[in-house]
């Protein structure tokens, strides 16, 4: 019962980061239709981006070198924050400078055209991130206070609740973001329909760029998160969360918020009952069983509805 | 109708025939002077005949079928275990002992079995990975074969028989150029006699639009699954031809980032474009090769240019690169 109870947590802390990964492809999916590949990609800048802001580095800057401290990396739950906050920030730029050059101009165009151009979006990122960062793996930095609470044989590390936590917190703000308040109003609108969005007078050209923005912003705290999780970042980390987030999606019913978050929860919980089993060889294979089972038998996803297309 | 145009019909008709015959006739004459050649030329050309013999089979999925798939060189990792594992755990029990020196004719025959059976396991994988993906209309084949990279290096990792994570080594070095450009002949001459015939033009009424080609009562599911395996069967043999040339492969040798090497290829030869995919595989293999006289560091650039390429390509010229005729639009 410990056993099981400790792998919940577990599984519970890795599903929320997946949660977090599966929104941005989701929310992206529902207003454009189609698989922004360089998610996974934006997930990684965010980590570095945490990293940097957090650690000493030295720039080089056109041959001169040029020492950086940001000084944000103290180990308290203020500059914690604050260094995720500058990270989402960050990407949340990233995002919009995405979509704005490399997918709007495609929009009208074919959807292989868009799906080739977010795969080279997702590669320069990644090869322009070695170039770059460096392929090196790069120890990320404990940004918060780190403490063991452990009661009756469980043990539970605070990065493992301020995981779950901020995780929560950020799919709530989401969910009001997304119910509640004007903006969030509009992303249903173009989703729902763009041309009757714009009929009634919204701008669907803001509501993509913020659609991209919210989401990429949720890829980087992720990304921090998960390198909390597992201290090592190099630019191809992105690539097997992102593929797992998006088999989240899938799972959830792609363009579905709430099943996103299920989704992620779900699979983080599969993966990590895999892995403590004796099976736990083929812990990386498993999200993609899952996904051929989700498309033969339940293609809409769990919590999705089947649209049939219209001509 | 006059017997000029009657001829020129017939000319028509048979032109891959004749293109057919004119590519053994190449084959043989550069078989004969395979072992003239300078070793590392022949290594750069027997690359230059796999890519070739990849892109074309991509090309039948992502160019004229008009699916999209990332996992092409997982399939190629399928053929060249199976492959690999006749050549060296059946060959030995099959062949007489001092076969390589006195019977030629057994090892080719052996090495030909390999790489169907190579083709075949490829097929299979095909089969099994684009049934249920390609059910549904969109980018699920997409990401499915981009995972499917990973299932095979995982499975491939737990297979103790297969070497584990070590992967094979000591493959026997069948691989002649003969081998590659001869299957590559066969692998451009069936992708175009397939397309070019009655039901191949299925593939591309699936590719210029899905509805209609439902709707005018193609069985869509069934064309997009039948290019997928054909393809997977090829890329298994060019898989069993890299193996046999390389003498050893790994796990980790076949994942998604070689698979893009491909995509990149068929997308600037232009997808649907056999010629231009052929011509693009013949520059991309060459490129790297002259880069790395000047270069020292270009395997570090290349994929930053690849990826360069695919966004400027795609937002300029989505015919690509090498497309003389520009394609109707569909409407």
């Amino acid at each position: 019962m410990t056993e099981f109870l400790q792998q919940l947590i577990n599984g519970l802390s890795l599903g929320a980061v997946y949660a977090l990964l599966a929104l941005g492809y989701t929310m992206v999916y529902g207003i454009l239709r189609f698989i922004n590949f360089a998610h996974s990609d934006v997930f990684m800048v965010g980590a570095f981006a945490g990293y940097y802001a957090a650690t000493p580095f030295t720039m080089n800057l056109f041959g001169a070198r040029v020492p950086v401290n940001l000084q944000l990396g103290d180990h308290s739950i203020v500059s914690g924050l604050v260094v995720m906050l500058l990270s989402m920030i960050v990407c949340a730029l990233l995002g919009i400078i995405i979509e704005r050059f490399a997918y709007r101009p495609l929009r009208d165009g074919s959807k292989l055209t868009v799906l080739i151009t977010a795969i080279g979006v997702s590669l320069l990122l990644e090869s322009g991130g070695q170039v770059i960062f460096g392929a090196d793996p790069k120890p990320f930095p404990q940004l918060f206070p780190a403490k063991e609470f452990t009661a009756h044989g469980l043990s539970i590390s605070s990065n493992q609740l301020l995981i779950i936590g901020v995780s929560a917190l950020l799919l709530i703000a989401l969910q009001f973001i997304v119910l509640k308040t004007k903006l969030g109003t509009a992303m249903r609108a173009v989703s729902f329909n763009h041309q009757a969005a714009s009929l009634v007078g919204i701008n669907n050209d803001l509501i993509i760029s913020f659609t991209f923005g919210l989401g990429s912003a949720l890829a980087a705290a992720g990304g921090i998160l998960f390198a909390l999780k597992d201290p090592s970042i190099q630019p191809y980390m992105g690539i097997l969360p992102g593929l797992k987030a998006f088999v989240a999606a899938v799972l959830g019913g792609i363009g579905n918020i709430p099943g996103a978050a299920l989704g992620g929860l779900v699979l983080g919980l599969i993966e990590t009952f895999v892995n403590g089993s004796r099976f736990s060889t083929y812990t990386d294979a498993i999200a993609f069983a899952v996904l051929i089972l989700i498309l033969l038998f339940r293609p809409a996803g769990l919590l999705g509805k089947l649209q049939v297309e219209k001509v | 109708m006059n017997p000029t145009d009657n001829r020129r019909k017939r000319g028509r008709d048979f032109w891959p025939k004749r293109i057919l015959l004119m590519a053994f006739v190449l084959v043989g004459v550069l078989g004969y002077f395979s072992d003239k050649i300078n070793p590392y030329y022949a290594d750069v050309l027997t690359t230059m005949g796999i890519n070739i013999i990849m892109a074309v089979s991509l090309n039948l999925v992502n160019g004229y079928t008009g699916q999209f798939s990332l996992g092409h060189a997982g399939f190629m990792g399928a053929g060249a275990y199976a492959s690999a594992a006749v050549t060296l755990f059946i060959g030995p029990k099959i062949l007489p002992p001092d076969t390589a020196a006195h019977y030629a004719w057994a090892t080719n025959a052996l090495f030909a079995g390999a790489l169907l059976v190579g083709g075949f396991v490829a097929a299979l994988a095909g089969l099994l990975v684009g049934a249920p993906s390609l059910r549904l209309k969109g980018d699920y084949l997409a990401i499915v074969t981009l995972g499917f990279g990973e299932i095979i290096r995982v499975i491939f990792q737990n297979i103790p028989a297969l070497g584990g994570g070590l992967g094979l080594n000591g493959i026997p070095p069948y691989t002649s150029l003969a081998w590659v450009y001869g299957t590559a002949v066969v692998c451009i001459y069936i992708v175009l006699t397939m397309v070019h015939s009655t039901y191949g033009r299925g593939f591309l009424a699936v590719h210029d639009d899905e509805v209609a080609a439902e709707a005018m009562g193609l069985n869509t599911t069934r064309y997009k699954i039948v290019a997928f395996v054909v393809g997977a069967f090829f890329a298994g043999i060019a898989g069993g031809l890299y193996g046999h040339d390389t003498l050893s492969i790994d796990p980790k040798g076949f994942g998604f980032m070689h698979s893009i090497d491909f995509v990149v290829i068929v997308i600037l030869g232009g997808m649907g474009n056999t010629p231009g995919v052929i011509a693009a595989a013949i520059v991309l293999t060459l490129l790297p090769e002259f880069l790395r006289k000047w270069l020292s560091n270009a395997e570090e650039y290349r994929m930053v240019v690849y990826s360069f390429l695919l966004i400027v390509l795609m937002l300029t010229r989505p015919q690509g690169l090498f497309a003389w005729r520009r394609k109707i639009k569909s409407v």
